[in-house]
């Protein structure tokens, strides 16, 4: 090592309290080191740190987010007034279009509620956990994500979905007291699947990490996805609730397409925090409540827990293809690795 | 201001502002992390750690390597990183400059550019591995704006840090 040839001077404590110097640096790096590598094995094992250091530091960008808001919307209300004439002709035609649209839209929700009903199969939870605002969100990392204004106080808890009025933003990786950690669906690591709005195609949204994200589709060889296609959840995983919007295509790329994410965080104030669609899509299997099974619509009954048959309707293959390997890491699809 | 201490008071005010300036002014910029601002995409400068390898580069004698680890440690608390990602990342760059200052010898301000971005390229690589590791598979390419941003940064850090240091040791 060179770092003999530069010593501070004859004194021999001086020369000792440089090595000792470095004795601690380098142990609190391989320390550093060992946080990560438990980090990776095990990521909520810090969470109790992690979140206290949350709670301290939310109210600092809450506090901050609405000034920020304030300039921000500035430039956007000054064109609104030069615009105003062709913007109230194209809103008129938006909303004549939008009308027709929503009667139909009414007709057919109330053809589903009856079809669902008698089916026997109803959503499980359709309540929200509460509403919060984003204050903040990396902006200096490669991992997308936003911070809550609501934590366990209000009954947040990791893995739940976030959803804006647009569409889906995330799910909540950590939760402090008073704030919590929002997985963006832009990050690398978050898989939502999802089902084209035209014809129900389904599809995995995994984030690209600069903002859009890719669609893969499970049929090989063939690209469905055409510009301007809208997708939304479709609810197999159990994790989020089924008929959100998540984005729009933007473009092609051989199999797979690029899209926008339709909540763009930058833009959002408030957030909702839905429940997990199904709770026991992320507990192990022993912990999963036991799911009582609907009678059967038309033919006769069928033994419970007979193998190889499910006559329970809320059966979903993503769901129990993942059960096995659940308690060990990942809890479904669509969670954050 | 008059440039002598008026009394006992004053020179404890000053020998506070002469010790912890380059701490504070760093931490300060730590907690930048914290501006309500919500990208889409990672490009705003690592400015805790530009700020740290600036107090670094222009005052090698200030700190010791373990400085970074415990600056690390807040910079992972407050900004949501992995805990460990800024101590494992900033304490090697310290030890790299310690190794370097001990070839070098003399250096000006080019080479201290040259170093920085040296350190800021090891910084954003470092980011994006563990980011990798941690089950984020993003393209590289995501990280560049930013390189170039907090190289392109160096030059307005060390201003100020150099007004800082002025405003520091003025008596």
């Amino acid at each position: 090592m060179a770092l003999g040839k530069r010593r501070p001077g004859f004194s021999r404590r001086a020369q000792y309290g440089r090595f000792i110097g470095y004795v601690i640096a380098v142990g609190g790096g391989l320390f550093g080191a060992l946080l990560l590598l438990l980090h990776m094995i095990h990521p909520e094992g810090l969470g109790p740190i992690r979140g206290a250091a949350l709670d301290v530091t939310a109210p600092v960008s809450g506090a901050g987010r609405s000034v920020a808001g304030f300039f921000g919307g500035i430039g956007g209300t000054v064109s609104d007034y030069f615009r105003a004439g062709s913007q109230n002709a194209r809103l008129q035609r938006e909303l004549d279009s939008a009308r027709r649209e929503l009667v139909a839209r009414q007709a057919l929700a109330y053809e589903n509620r009856r079809l669902m009903a008698l089916l026997g199969l109803a959503r499980l939870t359709d309540d929200e956990v509460t509403l919060a605002r984003i204050v903040g969100s990396s902006f200096d990392a490669p991992q997308r994500l936003a911070t809550l204004s609501a934590g366990t106080s209000a009954g947040v808890a990791p893995g739940q979905p976030v959803r804006s009025a647009d569409g889906l933003i995330g799910r909540v990786l950590e939760s402090g007291r008073w704030a919590s950690r929002v997985l963006l669906i832009t990050d690398g690591s978050s898989n939502v699947p999802v089902r084209l709005v035209r014809d129900g195609t389904p599809a995995l949204a995994v984030g690209r990490g600069d903002g859009t994200i890719e669609l893969r589709t499970l049929e090989v060889g063939q690209n469905p996805f055409r510009r301007g296609d809208i997708l939304v959840t479709s609810g197999v995983g159990g994790i989020f609730p089924p008929n959100v919007p998540v984005a729009m295509v933007s473009g092609r790329e051989g199999d797979t397409a690029i899209a926008q994410p339709l909540a763009d965080p930058a833009r959002l104030d408030f957030a909702i925090v839905l429940r997990i669609y199904q709770p026991a899509a992320t507990g192990p299997l022993e912990a999963a409540p036991p799911q009582t099974p609907a009678p059967p619509v038309a033919g006769p009954a069928r033994p419970a827990g007979a193998p190889g048959q499910q006559s329970d309707p809320r059966y979903q293959p993503g769901l129990q293809q993942q059960r096995p390997v659940a308690a060990a890491q990942s809890p479904a699809p669509g969670a954050p690795r | 201001m008059s440039r002598i201490a008026g009394s006992e008071t004053e020179v404890a005010i000053r020998d506070l502002r002469r010790r912890y300036i380059p701490l504070g002014s760093t931490f300060v910029a730590i907690l930048l992390v914290l501006m309500p601002l919500v990208a889409s995409s990672p490009w705003v400068p690592n400015l805790g750690f530009v700020l740290l390898i600036t107090w670094r580069l222009l005052r090698p004698e200030i700190w010791a390597a373990q400085t970074a680890l415990g600056l690390g440690l807040a910079a992972d608390l407050v900004s949501g990183a992995p805990l460990g990602q800024s101590m494992v990342l900033w304490t090697a760059a310290f030890l790299a400059f310690d190794y370097a200052d001990s070839l070098l010898g003399v250096r000006d301000y080019w080479l201290d550019w040259i170093l920085a971005a040296a350190a800021i390229l090891f910084h954003s690589a470092g980011v994006w591995y563990i980011a990798v590791l941690m089950g984020s598979p993003a393209a590289f390419s995501i990280m560049l704006p930013q390189l170039v941003l907090s190289i392109l940064a160096y030059p307005i850090a060390a201003r100020l840090v150099l007004a800082l240091d002025r405003w520091r040791l003025m008596r």
